[in-house]
């Protein structure tokens, strides 16, 4: 069993491989490449699956019976081993896989929902103009995202993360003839790009601060020995949570997130909601020993924050405040993503680390089915559109295995018992509440209040009232409804890992660093809190009485319209509709006005500098060639030639003039000459003869 | 008195001479400037007369013989038929001179200054005996041996140089 | 008798016939001009032939009034057919090979 843990590589290796066959040959398969990324993915998900059991198997060892990680090298990847005067300094990097149980879980889990989409894709995509692509990009996405959960260094969690990065925005331009689609992968990628500055700041100062490695374990290691220089490695975890803000949409770079609905619905499901926004998340849970030694967060003190925390709990509220005025319904679940993101974040910033993947793991089923269970509404119910208000309503008629599942997801999302997010959500207001970060358990309590509300607001509009759209409502082919009723039993299932005081989710994915960090700390893991747990149902059920009362049996009669009623509630309107007006301060303030001196300069050097020199040596070259044509070759050398010719002329010319035919001038001219040459010689001989 | 008959001799010879030198000198002068075509011929005939002389004080009477008999007789009565037959002015004519007249009289003053040197130079002093010559006899005899015992072939090849001239000129003149 | 004054009697005669080579246009003047240059030819081979003795002197003047004769007859041929031709015998005038 063993053997799983050390070639778990060969699960990133599959899709990778795949990517590479269907980008070559997927045109000429019979399924145009999707049989070879499912059968990819499938056989990645047999051995996660397989690797999970492996890892259950290892003995927990130890006073506090954690499983031994294993990491296992592959090749040397990095070598600048140097030889100093103490003998040879061996300094390599190895490219190894680091197998614990957070990345047994994130395997089943990337596996799990990646192939449900690929399968719900082959029904959604049929006939797009670029299904073999779709299919490579989604394969190239799942190696990626496997690469990082076992990356055992930085720089590998780098490769995956960047991988996925390039994956996210060529699935969300997927149809970027549109113009609306490639801005909006556009915007995903410099927005999560602005986080990746913190990225490499933080890897860097990790890799220094932690003796010049990239090991992760060695650097969590190093941070929780205390031995470091606190504020370099405050900075530094300052760096990371940059990246996590942008990679897992918090408050302020969530901005790429709704708009990254613009892609097609199972990539939205797959990368949007379940796997690659939670690489943020995931990232602070692997390097906890660094956030935790930096923002002292299993020790809060008397402040009881902590910027993890806040941006978490910052995050929840405001996105769930914006769900509500959503007319799309796949906004309505990017901006439940995004709040349930800053959920995992504050739990981890009040350390609750188990609760935070643990909230990860149901999520991940619960908000998949939610999107896929969108996408069936748009492909069967309302003619391939998301408004909800003007395209949909009543369909809980036409779809009702659509409906079961959502309203399942729902539930499970609000945190009802005994679904999913029951257990996960209470586990981190629990925790909240043990580790004394009181206050964001009740922002935890309040935004689960606000969870509910939307979502029921959101069903209401999409399967209850009137259907408001055209067209033939109809309930989805099997490829589609299947995985939505799978992944609905994942997510009633999935919370019993770690309920009824069972813990098995807690004790697979125990590891070293977290123990020993809570160990330092003295703190201890919490219990099931019922108060806390009857509070959140409560206020869940209550809010979904509410919004349902206001909507289907229309009550709160002076409520109704009240935006446009009253001033303040329709200032409040525009606020939340121009999205807290973040994204005009993003784009038309900072961008423009970074980029529009640097536009304008970079325009004048290449007009005036650049075209110059280039005219310039064209115009140069020009003048030099007309010079050289007609000073030289007209004027010196046919000059000289033509000189040369009318020379000749012009002294054949002039001899010409002796010729005159005249005997007597020729008898002249004889006899002159001969006069003279005696007359020479005479002389000479007179001289010469004294 | 033979000195005295030489010395007479002498004399008498200086005087012809000079008095032929000068009739030929002028008469030389007058044929290549003469305007009259035919007084031009006439003075070519004194010329040559005058040559006779010449030939005559040098003790070469044959030859002077031959030059009045070829020369006077032939040539000038060849010399004036050409004119009349060329239709030549009679009288005056104008312009029988041609425009390098000027050059051509510097050429021959040169030549005559050259050659004065020359000959000034070179036969200074000496003395044509022509007592000695004189004295030798009829001068026809020794030209006629001398002609057919030592230069018989020039003699032929003139007389067939004679021929081709003949032959030549008729062919030349003739009209067809 | 002084040679030289044979001599430069030639020579004078020479000069003149030059000139009148040179200077006249009418063809038959100028052929009395050769006339006089020969003739100081003439002079000269006499004077040399008595200077030395010998009669040498007088044949060669022999034969050159034989050529001139006949060079003469020759050349008043040529003049006859230019004046036919060309109806001048202006020396002139006979410049076909101008250029």
């Amino acid at each position: 069993m063993d053997w799983f843990l050390r070639n778990a590589w060969i699960i990133p290796a599959l899709p990778t491989a795949s990517f590479v066959i269907i980008l070559l040959f997927g045109k000429r398969c019979p399924y145009k490449g999707s049989e070879v990324g499912v059968a990819a993915v499938g056989v990645s998900f047999v051995l996660a699956i397989l690797t999970a059991i492996a890892w259950i198997r290892q003995p927990a060892v130890g006073d506090d019976k954690i499983r031994q990680f294993v990491e296992h090298n592959l090749f040397t990847w990095f070598d600048w081993s140097t030889a100093s005067s103490s003998g040879p300094v061996a300094h390599t990097t190895q490219f190894a896989i680091h197998i614990d149980g957070l990345s047994v879980m994130l395997l089943f889990v990337v596996a799990f929902i990646s192939l449900m989409v690929h399968v719900y894709s082959l029904e959604y995509l049929r006939g797009d103009r670029r299904y073999t692509y779709f299919f490579a990009a989604l394969s190239l996405f799942t190696a990626s995202m496997f690469v990082m959960v076992t990356a055992a260094n930085t720089l590998q969690l780098l490769l995956g993360w960047e991988g996925m990065g390039v994956c996210s925005f060529m699935l969300i331009g997927h149809w970027w003839e549109d113009r609306p689609n490639s801005d909006a992968a556009l915007k995903a990628f410099f927005t999560t790009r602005t986080g990746d500055i913190g990225l490499l700041i933080g890897l860097t100062m990790t890799f220094f601060l932690a003796g010049e490695t990239f090991n992760i374990e060695k650097i969590n290691q190093a941070a929780l020995s205390g031995k470091l220089d606190h504020t370099l490695l405050v900075v530094a975890a300052i760096a990371l949570l940059a990246a996590v803000v942008g990679k897992s949409a918090q408050f302020p770079l969530h901005t790429w997130l709704p708009d990254a609905m613009a892609g097609p619905t199972p990539v939205s499901a797959l990368i949007h909601a379940a796997t690659m926004v939670v690489a943020g998340v995931y990232l602070i849970s692997r390097m906890y020993g660094v956030f935790s030694a930096a923002f002292h967060i299993l020790t809060p003190g008397h402040n009881g924050f902590n910027i993890v925390s806040i941006v978490g709990a910052a995050t929840i509220i405001i996105a769930a405040l914006l769900a509500f005025v959503q007319h799309d319904i796949k906004k309505v679940l990017a901006y439940s993503t995004v709040s349930q993101l800053g959920y995992m974040v504050m739990a981890l910033g009040v350390g609750a680390w188990t609760a935070a993947i643990f909230h990860l793991f149901t999520h991940a089923f619960f908000k998949a089915d939610l999107f896929l269970g969108a996408g069936s509404v748009s492909h069967g119910g309302s003619h391939h559109s998301f408004d909800m208000k003007k395209d949909m309503g009543g369909l809980r008629k036409h779809m009702p295995v659509t409906f079961m599942t959502f309203i399942v997801a729902s539930l499970a999302l609000a945190g009802i018992f005994p679904l999913a997010g029951f257990w996960s959500k209470d586990e981190i207001l629990a925790n909240a509440g043990h580790n004394g970060y009181l206050a964001f358990a009740i922002v935890g309590i309040v935004g689960a209040g606000l969870t509910a509300a939307y979502m029921s607001r959101c069903i209401w509009l999409t399967f209850f009232g009137q259907h408001r759209g055209h067209g033939h409502p109809h309930e989805s082919p099997k490829l589609i409804t299947v995985p939505l009723v799978i992944l609905t039993v994942m997510a009633v299932a999935a919370g019993w890992l770690n309920a009824f005081g069972l813990h098995y989710f807690q004790k697979w994915t125990e590891n070293s660093v977290v123990s020993s960090a809570m160990a330092a700390a003295h703190a201890t893991e919490a219990h099931f809190n019922w108060v806390l747990a009857v509070v959140s149902i409560g206020v869940a059920l209550v809010a979904i009485a509410v919004t349902f009362a206001f909507y289907e049996l229309h009550a709160f009669a002076p409520l109704h319209g009240l935006t446009s009623k009253v001033r303040l509630a329709r200032g409040g309107y525009m606020l939340l509709d121009n999205r807290y007006y973040l994204d005009a301060l993003y784009t038309d303030g900072i961008v423009y006005g970074i980029k529009s001196p640097i536009a304008r300069a970079s325009y004048w050097f290449n007009q005036y500098v650049l075209d110059g020199v280039v005219n310039g040596a064209a115009i140069g070259t020009r003048y030099l060639a007309a010079s050289v044509y007609r000073y030289i070759d007209q004027d010196l050398i046919d000059g000289t030639v033509n000189g040369l010719g009318s020379g000749a002329e012009e002294g054949g010319s002039l001899l010409r003039l002796f010729q005159t035919g005249r005997v007597q001038q020729y008898a002249a001219a004889f006899f002159l000459f001969g006069v003279i040459v005696i007359g020479v010689g005479l002389l000479a001989l007179t001289h010469a003869f004294g | 008195m033979v000195l005295a008959l030489v010395h007479g001799l002498d004399v008498a010879q200086q005087v012809v001479f000079g008095v032929l030198a000068a009739a030929m000198c002028l008469s030389a002068l007058r044929v290549v400037t003469t305007k009259n075509l035919v007084h031009a011929a006439l003075y070519l005939t004194v010329v040559l007369a005058g040559g006779a002389g010449i030939y005559i004080l040098l003790a070469a009477e044959f030859v002077a013989t031959v030059q009045v008999l070829v020369y006077i007789g032939a040539v000038i009565v060849l010399m004036l038929f050409g004119l009349f037959l060329t239709r030549a002015p009679l009288g005056e004519a104008q312009d029988l001179d041609n425009n390098q007249r000027w050059l051509a009289a510097v050429i021959a003053l040169l030549l005559l200054g050259i050659l004065g040197v020359v000959l000034q130079r070179a036969f200074k002093g000496q003395h044509v005996a022509t007592s000695v010559i004189a004295d030798q006899g009829s001068n026809t005899a020794a030209i006629g041996l001398s002609i057919f015992h030592d230069f018989v072939i020039p003699f032929e090849v003139a007389s067939v140089l004679l021929l081709a001239a003949l032959v030549g000129a008729v062919v030349i003149a003739r009209r067809d | 008798m002084q040679l030289n004054e044979f001599l430069f009697l030639a020579a004078f005669l020479f000069c003149t016939g030059v000139y009148g080579v040179l200077a006249r246009k009418n063809s038959v003047l100028v052929l009395m001009s050769v006339e006089l240059i020969l003739n100081s030819v003439n002079i000269n081979l006499l004077a040399f032939g008595a200077f030395n003795g010998t009669i040498t002197g007088q044949i060669f003047a022999l034969f050159v009034i034989a050529i001139a004769a006949a060079e003469v007859g020759v050349g008043l041929a040529i003049v006859l057919v230019i004046y036919r031709n060309r109806r001048s015998i202006d020396l002139d005038k006979v410049d076909l090979m101008k250029g």
